[in-house]
């Protein structure tokens, strides 16, 4: 080994990734949460919370940058540095989602949900689970992780249906309803869409190993 | 490759009297292309630059196997003179004659038989523009070569290659001698001349050859110390997707 600034600065931004989705990975967690315990406080700390990861994956964006003009990267390096920058800025959106869905509880405000929440929860710990998976497997170049880790989003898509489906059944059911199963079927398809961009971050992580661009979607 | 081949080497070792310096080496050069050749020290790539034009056989003791062919025919069998004439050469110090800038250029067409002072004026003209230079010398031309900056002297040098006319122009680090300036000025130079020659370039800078070359050869040695050719393909390739583990442990600086 002759390059081992480049290796150790390598390492830390794989590491500053992992900690950035860390965050937002909680942050998710607790804004469906304080979703359901109708959290104001909660809800506003997620909101602020997002301003930090902001922060977090422009600093990522900024080293990446000072290695690719100082060191020259080339093959695998380069590589491994375009996907770090593209998946901080999924990771950034992910973040997004989970203040977004924040928002929305303090639209909701005071009232009380038209439902106990039992899907959502279980879309967001689908989500979850997805994200860590994904984020390990990237740091750890485990393309097999990463094939795998994507099929279940297929779940996702169902449980996102399903949800869809019941939440027009209480509308119709009671047209008073419809603003609040709007936030809700908003916030479902938020999860959702977390679901694609881990999905985003799995094939990086094959096109950083193998040099081969894939569509898992 | 489905280009067409101006050079090709078949299974070319060479030997410093017992010691085998390259094993067995097949690669072909393609026609209007540049070619680098990349590897650490010793490896072996500035001797196998050589092997095209020749050159190594001045050296005692040495003794080759396989073949090394120029449009198809064999080069150990052609006139040496002939085959350095269709084979051009560039060093890594620029070395012009200690004569006039004129009288560089128009050496290699003279020692070929041209004699008219008219006909060699028109050979310099060309030769000098087309190795970017004609307009910095042209008032100048009977200034010493020496006397014109280093990166003037190496386009001097391309140009006294390019006066006889050759095919074939070998660049042994025609820029390791330059500052960055001159070295991006030979760079796109090469771009230029590659439209009507075909060039082989060694290189230590990495970078470098993966801004001009279209195709790029890993060269690295075995446990004998003799230089093999570990992976040859387009430069794209070798810099994005190298199929070859110690071809990316090169070129991304983790060895040599």
């Amino acid at each position: 080994m002759t390059r081992e600034n480049f290796d150790r600065e390598l390492e830390e931004l794989k590491q500053k990734l992992f900690q950035v989705t860390e965050s937002v990975r909680k942050n998710l967690n607790s804004s469906i949460k304080y979703l359901s315990e109708r959290d104001m406080k909660g809800a506003r700390m997620i909101v602020e919370a997002d301003e930090l990861v902001n922060l977090k994956c422009l600093e990522i964006e900024e080293q990446c940058l000072n290695v690719i003009a100082t060191q020259q990267p080339v093959a695998t390096d380069l590589r491994l540095l375009f996907s770090i920058l593209t998946i901080s800025t999924e990771i950034e959106r992910i973040g997004d989602y989970a203040k977004g869905i924040a928002r929305i509880s303090e639209k909701i405000g005071a009232e009380k949900l038209i439902k106990p929440l039992v899907d959502i929860p279980r879309m967001e710990e689908i989500a979850g689970r997805m994200l860590y998976d994904a984020i390990r497997a990237f740091t750890e170049d485990d393309i097999k992780a990463a094939r795998e880790i994507p099929t279940r989003d297929m779940k996702m898509d169902v449980l996102y249906n399903q949800i869809h489906r019941e939440l027009i059944t209480f509308v119709m059911q009671n047209p008073h309803n419809i603003e609040q199963t709007m936030m809700l079927d908003w916030i479902a398809h938020n999860l959702e869409r977390v679901g694609d961009r881990v999905v985003n971050i799995c094939e990086r992580t094959i096109f950083t190993v193998t040099g081969i661009p894939v569509d898992l979607n | 490759m489905t280009e067409e081949i101006r050079m090709k080497a078949e299974g070319y070792s060479l030997f410093y009297g017992e010691f085998k310096a390259l094993n067995d080496i097949s690669i072909d050069i393609p026609v209007n292309r540049i070619t680098a050749f990349i590897g650490p020290s010793g490896c072996g790539k500035s001797t196998f630059l050589r092997s095209f034009n020749r050159m190594n056989d001045l050296i005692p003791g040495v003794t080759t196997e396989g073949t090394v062919f120029l449009d198809g025919n064999d080069i150990s069998k052609e006139d040496v003179v002939d085959l350095r004439r269709k084979v051009g050469m560039v060093f890594q110090r620029p070395n012009p004659f200690p004569k006039s800038i004129f009288d560089n250029v128009a050496y290699g067409p003279r020692l070929h038989g041209t004699r008219n002072r008219s006909d060699l004026a028109v050979i310099v003209e060309k030769s000098l523009k087309a190795a970017a230079l004609w307009d910095e010398v042209k008032d100048d031309l009977n200034k010493s070569g020496l006397a014109i900056s280093g990166g003037q002297q190496q386009r001097l040098c391309i140009a006294r290659a390019i006066a006889v006319e050759p095919e074939v122009i070998l660049m042994d680090e025609p820029a390791s001698a330059l500052d960055p300036v001159a070295t991006l000025k030979i760079e796109e130079l090469m771009n230029e001349l590659k439209k009507n020659y075909t060039i082989a370039i060694v290189t230590h800078n990495m970078q470098q050859a993966a801004r001009v070359s279209d195709y790029t050869a890993f060269l690295l040695t075995d446990e004998n110390r003799a230089g093999n050719l570990i992976e040859f393909g387009p430069t794209r390739q070798i810099f994005t997707t190298p199929s070859d583990e110690r071809t990316e442990d090169y070129i991304s600086g983790r060895f040599g």
